[in-house]
């Protein structure tokens, strides 16, 4: 239950920057943070006290793992949050390229 | 001691690439082909293939690493990957159902077992890590843009 | 037990380091650290595959986010926030952190997960030769994401793709500047359609 407090905060963190940051880069790292605050709340949904990983061993019989289903959604969805993120950091260089700055402020005065 | 057109990083950085990229490239490669068995997997050893490459370009300038792997060649890497997972799961309704695990399963803890999972793996694999290089490879080209323009 | 909420709270603190410190490119070091301390946690949370996934996915993001920031303007003027929003951003949070909180109660306790699901791919085991059910593999995450449930992979893959055509044509240079691509005699099949 506390874990889960403590995932939320952060993602909170990360939406804060997301909402009153005005910097394009500040912007994609709060988005960063969010994406990895959720991954980390599904690993500790998956996580059992003194469970083992998922993994069967030839040499015991391996009991009372942990939750293997939780581990392979987040395992896709790092790799996806890596390339929307790669994704958002062309849209800012281009963006910076336009209008030579990361303030979004100033990209909207720009534009008109 | 750097030249002015001499592209990459200084001497030591490129002594210790040339030294570590080819154990960076077998790790990956070990994580891959071992993905059924032990931690890893396509994901893990295709971005650890990508990053060796990443690590190539950033010592030794865009040319060296082109040489290795170019951008066309990335590009169909990744297709071949894309395909290769789709013709898996395709061969599997020929079977009966997409996406069934249609060669026999062999031993377990060998390193051919599993079926179809060491096949999707390295699909996944040329994917991810190609897929990967080529957005690197897009960024660094964009960047590198304005310095040459002056 | 301990170390992860100790980690849990650094990852926090550096959170807050990283969205509020004035270099942009201290930001990106901290939002590293974030995501070492988050490898370390799912090394703690049973998770070794997740674990190394992440630890070369934070060292590839950090990399493509060193290369945007550096040299652009790393060292912000007058970076202003905006305050009245942000107190009404921060007053937001805290009341869907405290709801949620409530919300949170209603879940399995932490360290008791249910695993409806999962039971089944756990039982089915690595099923010896010949045997129905199972797939052969050792290590039950493998054989979930390209076995039991291949199309969440699939989907993957397309986002993937999607994310890659969508970059190259974001910064393709074709057709962006008529003038510069009349001098300049570069091959252009770079930013093609992939």
């Amino acid at each position: 239950m506390a874990v889960y407090v403590l995932c939320m905060v952060l993602f909170c963190v990360g939406i804060y920057a997301v909402v009153s940051k005005r910097n394009l880069i500040r912007i994609i790292i709060g988005i960063m943070i969010s994406e990895n605050a959720v991954n980390l709340f599904f690993i500790a949904t998956a996580y059992r006290i003194g469970g083992r990983s998922p993994i069967f061993s030839p040499l015991t019989d391996v009991q009372n793992m942990v939750d293997p289903l939780p581990h392979a959604l987040v395992l896709t969805a790092i790799v996806i949050g890596l390339a929307t993120t790669a994704l958002m950091v062309a849209l800012a260089m281009r963006l910076h390229e336009k209008y030579g700055t990361f303030d979004i402020a100033q990209i909207r005065e720009l534009r008109g | 001691m750097s030249r002015e057109r001499d592209p990459g990083m200084s001497l030591i950085v490129k002594t210790i690439t040339r030294l570590t990229v080819g154990l960076i490239l077998l790790f990956g490669i070990y994580l891959l082909l071992h993905g059924h068995l032990t931690p890893g997997g396509g994901f893990a050893g295709g971005v650890i293939i990508a990053l060796s490459l990443v690590h190539v370009m950033l010592a030794f300038g865009k040319d060296k690493a082109f040489e290795v792997l170019s951008v066309s060649g990335a590009k169909a890497l990744e297709g071949i990957g894309a395909l290769l997972f789709l013709a898996v799961a395709l061969l599997g309704l020929a079977w009966g159902a997409f996406f069934l695990n249609f060669v026999p399963k062999g031993e377990v803890f060998e390193l051919f077992s599993a079926g179809t999972i060491p096949v999707s793996n390295i699909a996944i694999a040329c994917k991810v890590g190609a897929g990967l290089f080529s957005i690197f490879v897009a960024l660094v080209i964009m960047k590198h843009e304005p310095t040459e323009k002056e | 037990m301990v170390a992860i909420y100790v980690l849990l709270g650094l990852m926090i603190v550096g959170a807050i380091v990283a969205i509020e410190v004035k270099n942009l490119l201290s930001a990106v070091v901290a939002l590293g650290t974030v995501g070492l301390m988050m490898s370390i946690l799912f090394l703690l949370m049973k998770a070794p595959d997740v674990a190394i996934t992440l630890l070369v996915v934070e060292i590839l993001a950090v990399i493509i986010l060193i290369r945007a920031t550096i040299k652009r303007d790393v060292e912000v003027p007058e970076e202003k926030d905006r305050p009245i929003g942000g107190l009404i951003a921060l007053a937001f949070l805290l009341v869907l952190t405290l709801v949620s909180a409530g919300a949170f109660g209603e879940l399995p306790p932490f360290g008791e997960p249910q695993m409806r699901v999962a039971s089944y791919y756990l039982d089915q085991g690595y099923s010896l030769e010949g045997e129905p059910g199972g797939t052969g593999a050792a290590n039950v995450v493998a054989s979930v994401i390209l076995d039991y449930r291949a199309y969440d992979t699939l989907g993957e893959a397309t986002v993937l793709f999607t994310a890659v055509v969508g970059v190259l044509a974001v910064m393709r240079k074709v057709g962006r500047k008529k003038d510069r691509l009349a001098t300049a005699k570069e091959p252009t099949e770079e930013g093609g359609s992939a």
